[in-house]
């Protein structure tokens, strides 16, 4: 909560900052802004580094150093927020331990945004899940599952409108199909529902209706599988029209950078994904600038 | 002071007048990076302090011994069973057998694993927590499913021409010297095609893993909700020293 209430000041000061700016009567600084989007997938419980001797990631990962590496980024750019894309839960033992309470403590205190939900964060069931809410400083998003007759209900956000220095950035989640991932006594009622149709409303709420500069998703579908009928983030990326960024997750994909795929109005979008284990942070600048500064070439995307 | 307001309001009045007009803005340019999360990094000191205790339990409880293996216990030690799936399938009939005694009034006749679910060796020496999640890593159960006795002649049939020496227990499977089965024997007695039996296994088996396609003849599947690597625990935890050994359960005769 302190850091939103720093944020609003900060934009507060920033809002005023601006009006000395022009009071001087310098057009020369212009109208840029800067939002730094920073984001994890599939961290599963890798809270301490892996040990130097591991075969595939030595002295890789960990929470403390992904915490400084964070700080340092907030430092240098206040606008900046956190995401993951789901599956923080199950993959060491403090997971089996401590039920995932402390994966979500230490996301809270690295501030993180938002997050989606992953499969394997229905590892100790939806009720496990639930139990552990109250360590989460920051909010699930997913705008294809339905909770309605679990105790998730009222708990989990399609999306969300982030404002950082007059910005608005819209965030929504999407999950994978449960069923044959999960068992079913664990994700219980919880409906999994056909992504993209849901994934179009979502960030046609955020364009439309919330008039947001940035449309984010969190998405745990998978960057790609060799079936092309099983959804993915490459075809969500062509079925959408306002999304700006998906950050993807679930299949452990290393991208080197963002792939960039054309929408459905033909614009360019990132779909990105940083591995697994919290090995990588994974970090999008976006650049704004007075509509008339722009060149009509549109934006220059260098990834 | 309202002098000194009024002031302010036409100040900024004059100089949103003046300067020039503050359009919308819109998108420029993205860039992007992969921060490697890696050594060259320095620790954040509150959070590793936050981390620590947690640590420290975790490590407490999982190095804490439960018991003593007097030898290397491997999958590697024989052709079609093994001391380590030896070892596996016998934990599951012993730990799971009451269990499913007390919430079905019945008994488990035998256990079927994989080969492949096997992660480590057991290393001679002091046997702890951390030895069950090198071992069993993965979030698997035990189920308990009742077949007929053709399904398990099928189930037979499938370890017979596997290959691999898939752990059993409460069974013994004797292959001639062609490898044709010659004999099934389950708690003691010739398989009775007539009857059904129940088989303790992993729930990820009866899933469909690992190709053992005669689990698609269970009639019935009881999921304990009781982890593999938690029912190795418990064991640990009542015996002293681990006996196992490639023995005569599953053998081809010479």
């Amino acid at each position: 909560m302190k850091r939103r209430n720093f944020i609003k000041n900060t934009t507060a000061a920033t809002a005023l900052t601006g009006l000395g700016g022009l009071s001087l009567g310098s057009c020369s600084v212009g109208n840029e802004k800067h939002i730094t989007i920073l984001h994890t997938n599939d961290v599963h419980s890798h809270i301490d580094a892996f040990p130097k001797d591991h075969s595939l990631y030595p002295n890789l990962g960990g929470l403390a150093r992904r915490a400084a590496l964070v700080d340092s980024i907030r430092k240098e750019n206040p606008n900046t927020l956190l995401f993951d894309a789901g599956d923080y839960f199950q993959g060491t033992p403090y997971f089996n331990f401590y039920g995932g309470e402390l994966e979500f403590k230490l996301m809270s205190m690295l501030n993180y945004d938002a997050a989606t939900i992953g499969n394997h964060d229905f590892d100790n069931g939806v009720d496990g899940l639930y139990a552990q809410l109250p360590h989460a400083n920051f909010d699930l998003l997913c705008a294809n599952y339905d909770f309605k007759n679990t105790v998730m209900d009222g708990h989990v956000q399609r999306s969300k409108v982030f404002i950082l220095d007059g910005l608005k950035i819209g965030v929504y989640g999407i999950g994978i199909e449960l069923k044959g991932l999960v068992n079913k006594e664990l994700y219980k009622e919880t409906r999994y529902m056909y992504p993209y149709a849901l994934a179009q409303d979502a960030e046609k709420q955020l364009k439309v209706y919330e008039k947001c500069d940035v449309i984010i998703c969190l998405s745990h579908l998978g960057y790609d599988y060799e079936s092309e009928t099983k959804p993915n983030d490459l075809t969500l990326a062509k079925k959408t029209e306002y999304t700006d960024l998906i950050i993807g997750g679930h299949t452990h994909t290393f991208l080197d950078k963002p792939t960039i795929v054309k929408n459905k109005s033909d614009k360019e979008v990132l779909v990105n994904q940083v591995g697994c284990f919290g090995i990588n942070l994974g970090r999008i600048d976006f650049y704004f600038d007075d509509l008339a500064n722009l060149s009509s070439n549109g934006v220059s995307i260098k990834v | 002071m309202s002098l000194k307001i009024q002031h302010f309001v036409i100040f900024i009045t004059l100089s949103l007048i003046t300067s020039c007009r503050q359009g919308p803005v819109g998108l420029s340019k993205i860039e992007s990076a992969k921060l490697p999360v890696d050594s060259a990094l320095s620790k954040a000191e509150a959070i590793e302090a936050y981390i620590l205790p947690y640590r420290e339990r975790v490590k407490e409880v999982l190095d804490s011994t439960l018991a003593y293996a007097p030898k290397l216990i491997t999958k590697e030690d024989g052709a079609y069973n093994t001391s380590a799936g030896n070892l596996m399938a016998d934990i599951l009939l012993s730990e799971a057998s009451p269990i499913f005694k007390s919430r079905t009034g019945k008994k488990i006749d035998l256990v079927v694993l994989n080969h492949g679910g096997i992660r480590s060796v057991i290393s001679k020496g002091n046997v702890s927590a951390k030895t069950a999640y090198e071992v069993m890593p993965f979030e698997n159960s035990i189920a308990v499913v009742t077949m007929d006795g053709n399904a398990i002649m099928e189930l037979a049939e499938f370890l017979s021409v596997s290959g691999r020496a898939h752990p059993i227990a409460g069974m013994q499977i004797v292959l001639g010297s062609s490898g044709t089965i010659k004999s099934i024997r389950i708690g003691g007695k010739p398989l009775d095609t007539d009857r059904k039996y129940r088989v303790a296994t992993s729930d990820y088996l009866v899933s469909g893993g690992d190709d053992m396609v005669f689990f698609k003849k269970a009639e019935t599947i009881h999921n304990l909700n009781y982890l593999i690597r938690n029912a190795m625990i418990d064991y640990f935890r009542k015996v002293d020293t681990l006996k196992a050994s490639v023995d005569d359960r599953f053998i081809k005769l010479k």
